[in-house]
């Protein structure tokens, strides 16, 4: 416990509230020839909860590949601080990633390991602990997320929602800096989606984290977004940016408009 | 029972054409196709308006949907002007439907017909980016190796047990049915020929070498390629599309410490302990039925196989098997790490890896031949 403790102290003091944490800047992805999304620009703050939001096939998952370093981008630069992320050697990369935790669209736990086991491991890789310090940890860590008790269980013997909320305390497993979320909330009934909303907020406030999530779910992003991007499909490149309240009153864009409202402002402009 | 369905055709006027549909139009029941109304309007070129008219429809379903689109889509083509009477709300509904979602742009684009010199320079570009991938793949298997023998390798020693009983003893019962099976086919291949000569106590001269220097290994390569290759590619390729490996290398673990290592070092070892077992029971084979069938004593027979068997022979099957392992392992793990993200890619993957595997063991034994022919062994 000692050592989760020195670590907050060290980032309570070296952080700086509204400086940029990730910087985006012309970024293209592609897949060989095929251009998902071009001309990427904008920047997280650190302490923000950072929606990436867009129609589903736009390039959500694929942009967040480029800012977890599992994919580089055909043209421009992402930066972590003022550190150039695909300008350095893979061994930096991943002393950067360290400091980041990831819930994959799919979970993602590894199947021949229990749940205690897929938190562990991150643990016993890089806290140093001693194996009982980890067990703790690991058990706290499952309690946060609702699965306390399931320690000993394969990720086959549980359910997907459950599955998703075990790839979310893997991913708080080492106290992250940065949490990276693809599609936290899809797969849970309404009430352990608000309980996730509550729990992201939590974290953030707690630990200081800058949190990245891709997501649908309208609810949350007015509920705990407080900047966004939106990607569309039809024309490749971000049509919007900024807080997702401001986006919805201030934009002019009939397609933020319309995923903003559900639909339901391209709906009365035709009934209209 | 619902009436037949079809279609009966009126001209009103002379540039109009009048379909009406009756009867029931769904799955499993029979229904003229839209070719009836198609060939019509081929025959009459004056024809510049359509009339379907559906009040006596009876029953519909997506037959019918798929009538009226391939219909909607001829008059498109040929200008004529489409009118739809009686047709029941849902199927107006499901048509408006299915004509106002807009297809995805580049969707369809991108599946052209590809020329056959593009498809020629397209798989040579693909062979080429294949081989530098899998001497990629080699080399960083022997870097980890390395890190291993250095001991900054990190994997779960749970895992490497588990491997070593999967490939070890579960193997057993299969590599001792082949085996013994392996040995009496020999046995059986040679007393035929040694019998002209009178020379049957030979057989056990005939299996021993040939159990120890090639099928002892060439076997349990081949039965280990079927079960632990595959399974090793099909095991990647699931943690591939579970996004379990990207989860592993963001988290800074190296999956070829952490996957591809004990995998290999379980095959590397267990293989030519498999080996020695499967030149046994090939001897044990081959005495069944020289004892049993040809006159040929107990004793007889081991003291043939003790006269011919010596350590270069045995040593030279083991040393094969060594390599067979390394190659079944590896193609097994890269073909899985190298899947695609779907089912289908996984099952590809398992293919190809036993695939690579058996061509690698049979060109590794050709090679071997020719070696051990060439240095006298
Ligand atoms: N390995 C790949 N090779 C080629 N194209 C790919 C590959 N992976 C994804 N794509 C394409 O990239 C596009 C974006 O995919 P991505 O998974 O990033 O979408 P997404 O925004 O996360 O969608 P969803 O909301 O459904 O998860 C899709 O159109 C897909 O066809
Ligand atoms: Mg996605």
């Amino acid at each position: 416990m000692h050592w989760v403790y020195e670590t907050e102290m060290n980032r309570q003091s070296e952080k700086t509230i509204n400086t940029p944490h990730i910087i985006v800047s012309d970024l293209t992805m592609a897949y060989g020839d095929f251009v998902i999304q071009r001309d990427l620009n904008f920047s997280i703050n650190h302490n923000d909860i950072f929606i990436i939001m867009g129609g589903s096939g736009c390039g959500k998952s694929t942009l967040l590949r480029h800012l977890i370093g599992l994919k580089s981008p055909a043209k421009g630069q992402v930066f972590y601080g003022d550190i150039n992320f695909w300008d350095i050697s893979p061994d930096e990369r991943s002393r950067i990633m360290r400091k980041c935790g990831i819930l994959y669209q799919k979970g993602a736990l590894w199947s021949s390991m229990t749940l205690a086991e897929n938190i562990g491991l991150p643990l016993e890789e890089y806290s140093g602990l001693a194996p009982r310090d980890i067990e703790e940890i690991v058990s706290l860590k499952l309690a946060l997320v609702g699965l306390a008790g399931y320690e000993e269980f394969y990720p086959s013997e549980i359910s997907g929602g459950m599955q998703k909320r075990a790839g979310l305390a893997r991913a708080m497993a080492l106290d992250p800096d940065i949490l990276f979320f693809d599609e936290p909330s899809a797969g849970l009934d309404p009430v352990s989606a608000r309980r996730l909303d509550d729990l992201i907020l939590e974290l953030r406030d707690s630990l200081g984290a800058t949190i990245v999530i891709v997501t649908h779910e309208l609810a949350s992003i007015f509920a705990i977004g407080n900047n966004s991007v939106f990607l569309d499909a039809e024309t490749r490149t971000m049509i919007a940016q900024g807080d997702p309240h401001r986006l919805l009153s201030e934009t002019d864009d009939p397609k933020v408009k319309e995923f903003l409202t559900r639909g339901e402002a391209a709906a009365e402009g035709a009934k209209k | 029972m619902q009436a037949q369905s079809k279609i009966n055709f009126s001209q009103p006027a002379p540039n109009i054409l009048c379909a009406s549909i009756s009867g029931a139009w769904q799955i499993g029941s029979k229904v003229p196709g839209p070719s009836t109304v198609l060939s019509l309007l081929e025959d009459n070129p004056g024809i510049k308006s359509l009339v379907i008219d559906g009040a006596q429809l009876d029953g519909w379903d997506s037959i019918f949907l798929t009538f009226i689109r391939t219909i909607t889509d001829e008059c498109g083509k040929r200008n004529i002007t489409l009118e739809m009477q009686g047709l029941p709300e849902g199927v107006m509904s499901l048509l408006h439907l299915a004509s106002v979602v807009p297809e995805q742009r580049d969707a369809s684009q991108k599946k052209k017909q590809k020329t056959f010199l593009y498809m020629v320079g397209k798989s040579a570009v693909n062979f080429a980016t294949s081989t530098v991938q899998m001497l990629h793949f080699i080399g960083d298997a022997t870097l980890s190796l390395l890190k291993f023998f250095l001991g900054k390798a990190r994997f779960r020693r749970i895992d490497l047990l588990l491997f070593i009983e999967d490939c070890g003893a579960d193997s057993l019962p299969i590599v001792t049915l082949i085996s013994v099976l392996v040995g009496l086919i020999l046995a059986f291949v040679g007393a035929v020929q040694l019998k002209l000569f009178g020379a049957q106590v030979y057989v056990a001269n005939l299996v021993a070498i040939a159990m120890a220097r090639e099928m002892g290994a060439l076997m349990t390569g081949i039965i280990m390629a079927g079960r632990i290759g595959a399974a090793y590619a099909a095991q990647l390729g699931t943690m591939q599309v579970n996004e379990e490996i990207d989860a592993l290398s963001t988290m800074g673990i190296s999956p070829m410490d952490f996957l591809v290592l004990p995998r290999l070092l379980a095959l590397v070892l267990m293989m030519p302990l498999l080996t020695m077992y499967s030149d046994l029971l090939g001897m044990i084979g081959g005495a069944i039925v020289g004892v049993g069938m040809m006159d040929i004593t107990l004793v007889q027979y081991l003291t043939q196989t003790q006269e011919t068997l010596d350590l270069t022979n045995i040593m030279l099957g083991i040393s094969k098997s060594g390599i067979y392992a390394i190659i079944i392992a590896l193609s097994g793990c890269m073909r899985g790490m190298q899947s695609g993200r779907s089912a289908a890619a996984v099952g590809e993957a398992t293919t190809s890896a036993v695939v690579t595997a058996i061509v690698g063991i049979i060109v590794t034994d050709g090679i071997f031949a020719v070696l051990c022919d060439a240095l006298g062994i």
